[in-house]
């Protein structure tokens, strides 16, 4: 392009370098924006709702994203996690970090059980095995009803004090308490996410991604570390699951269901699978939608599986990995 | 344990190939459709429960069930072949997972155009005239609905097997699953033939949902787990074998319908645990062949 004239797109000048910024600063660009949420939205309700869904397609691209593998079972995960952290407060009265320490715990749990099976295949079929064994698990929650409450949900998870050090009392059920409860989880997991991406671990996953062959001429186990990813991926998602199961004070049987596995793929793809923040932003502008659609029809499906399909047709990378591209341009 | 009579037992067991029918039906028009343009059709369970309503719909307007029973696998056969013009078709020659994303984004509008024009309540249809009641099949009587159900899904094996093996469309099938490109090259306009196989697919998703429907009901929501249960089935089977859709779907019935008479509470869960045991012994699907999609 150089020597020629320059080029006529309309360039916003000063953003390219912010972007560049954003991509090297990643998760404390993210924390800001999980400072800034409550501001910008219109309610902390909603807030919060978008940090608990955008860590779950973080966990969830953390798998499809940088390892390449597409699931559709993450509501097993999700679920798995919020069962956990539901049954901790409801059944046994349990202190809120204890109830969000077996969060990520329970989903890792229920990841390794369904990756041993699901990490024997790949492609497409990963896609197959895994949305079959989230439907299963979604019977066995079905059917579970002393532990969750079967069809009507796992009612009662109301946590109603946060007891930080210092004799420090805070009320659980007041929301900006809750959305700070969930964002500093949240962004620990995000800090989480981010190290594990530029470990070692992260390059082999990347590498599994790009050429398998290759990776596996290099060594690299590939089921042990597919297997490892899951895990991963399922302890994020069953934290977010957590986090959930606190905001919304219920743990309804949808949680486990197709279209809560479904809703992290969409998420991740109307956001952006190839840019770490993309899922955050998918998360943020899907709900958003969804209540701004609600006031004019009930038949949100529609419109969010027709803006799905242009995003795979068209927008392939997204929102966010649509403006981020266009600014670095 | 109960002991329980042999006639009982052998009923159940037809009992459960005649599940194990629809799920054929299902699973020859997944596979059909991966055998040859590597789509995993996801919206297969959103043309199952289209294929219903379309035969409410004609039911409604004063056509018979065995009227409706030809026009509505033409019907969701013809929808499935504006979807392939239209929305997979740019999608080839993209990573395999795309074409999976666009049907399962279309999955959601197919079922929510369903509740818009047909409302959320499920509708009963009722068994035709002719198929009510119960006919003696030598150990006890049995809906003779679920008689036919077994019947037609062999008719439709039978076809697609002469279809497949004894005529020239079938040969150019069958070299096209092996490979397109030199199909291409020896002068077959090769995206036709997928555009038919599209079709042929979920015509088959269409019919097997208008069968299932005096049985259940139609339900918007009726393909999810039966989506689940397809693709318990392909994979019990082996991804792309017809042969194996076949073996694998009726595997699936019986097995769903033994365990709800020995043990109901695990009769959702068993089909999966079956499928949990062919991935650990024969990763590939009993009539699949190892390498390719296997890790």
């Amino acid at each position: 392009m150089s020597g020629t004239a320059a080029p006529t797109r309309a360039r916003l000048p000063g953003l390219a370098p912010l972007a560049e910024w954003g991509m090297r600063h990643r998760v404390f660009g993210t924390w800001l924006a999980l400072a800034a949420l409550p501001l910008l939205l219109p309610s902390t309700a909603l807030a919060t709702s978008v940090v608990a869904y955008g860590l779950y397609a973080l966990g969830f691209n953390l798998l499809f994203g940088w390892g390449g593998l597409l699931s559709f079972g993450h509501a097993a995960l999700l679920g798995g996690g919020a069962y956990a952290t539901g049954i901790a407060i409801a059944h046994y009265g349990a202190p809120w970090w204890a109830a969000i320490g077996v969060a990520p715990v329970a989903g890792a749990g229920v990841a390794f059980l369904m990756g041993v099976l699901a990490v024997r295949t790949r492609g497409i079929y990963f896609a197959m095995v895994t949305l079959a064994l989230s439907q299963c698990a979604y019977h066995v929650a079905y059917q579970a009803v002393g532990w969750t409450g079967g069809e009507n949900g796992l009612r009662g998870v109301n946590l109603r004090e946060v007891a930080l050090p210092f004799g420090m009392v805070l009320d659980g059920l007041d929301p900006r308490v809750r959305y700070g409860l969930v964002a500093v989880a949240a962004g620990l997991a995000v800090a989480a996410v981010s190290r594990v991406l530029d470990s070692p671990f992260g390059a082999a996953l990347a590498a599994l991604r790009e050429n398998e062959a290759r990776a596996r001429a290099c060594g690299y186990d590939v089921r042990a570390v597919r297997l490892l990813a899951f895990v991963l991926s399922g302890a994020v998602c069953g934290l977010a699951g957590g986090l959930l199961a606190i905001h919304l004070s219920v743990v309804p049987v949808e949680t486990m269901h197709y279209a809560t596995s479904g809703l992290a793929v969409m998420l991740a793809i109307l956001g952006g699978m190839h840019s770490f923040f993309g899922p955050f932003a998918g998360a943020a502008a899907f709900l958003l939608l969804e209540s701004a659609v609600a006031r004019w029809t009930e038949h949100w499906p529609l419109v969010a599986g027709t803006v799905f399909m242009l995003c795979v047709l068209f927008f392939r990378e997204g929102i966010w990995g649509t403006l981020v591209g266009w600014l670095r341009r | 344990m109960v002991d329980y009579p042999l006639d009982l037992l052998a009923l159940q067991v037809f009992a459960g190939l005649a599940l194990g029918a629809v799920y054929v039906l299902l699973a020859l028009g997944l596979s059909l459709i991966f055998g040859m343009l590597g789509v995993v059709n996801f919206a297969h369970g959103a043309l199952f429960a289209l294929g219903a309503y379309v035969g409410v719909f004609l039911l409604g307007t004063g056509w018979n069930f065995w009227a409706a029973l030809v026009a509505v696998p033409l019907a969701v056969g013809a929808a499935g072949l504006l979807v392939e013009r239209f929305l997979v078709r740019p999608l080839y020659g993209r990573p395999v997972d795309d074409p999976l994303l666009l049907t399962f984004g279309l999955a959601y509008v197919v079922v929510e155009a369903i509740r818009i024009v047909f409302g959320k309540q499920p509708e009963p249809v009722e068994t035709p005239e002719l198929l009510a009641g119960a006919v003696f099949i030598g150990v006890g009587y049995f809906p003779l609905y679920r008689v036919f159900l077994i019947g037609v899904a062999a008719l439709v094996v039978l076809a697609l097997w002469l279809l497949l093996e004894r005529t020239r469309w079938g040969l150019i099938l069958r070299a096209g699953a092996r490979d397109p490109t030199i199909l291409r090259v020896l002068g077959v306009d090769v995206g036709r033939v997928w555009l038919l196989v599209f079709g042929l697919g979920t015509g088959l998703a269409g019919l097997a949902g208008w069968l299932a429907a005096p049985l259940q009901g139609a339900a918007p929501e009726m393909g999810v787990p039966v989506l689940a249960e397809a693709f318990v089935v392909t994979v019990v089977g082996g991804m792309g074998s017809l042969l194996g859709a076949v073996v694998a779907g009726l595997l699936v019935g019986v097995t769903y319908s033994m365990t709800s008479l020995l043990a109901p509470e695990m009769a959702k869960v068993s089909i999966f645990a079956l499928m949990a045991v062919v991935l650990l012994l024969r990763p590939q699907g009993l009539f699949g062949r190892p390498g390719g999609l296997m890790a």
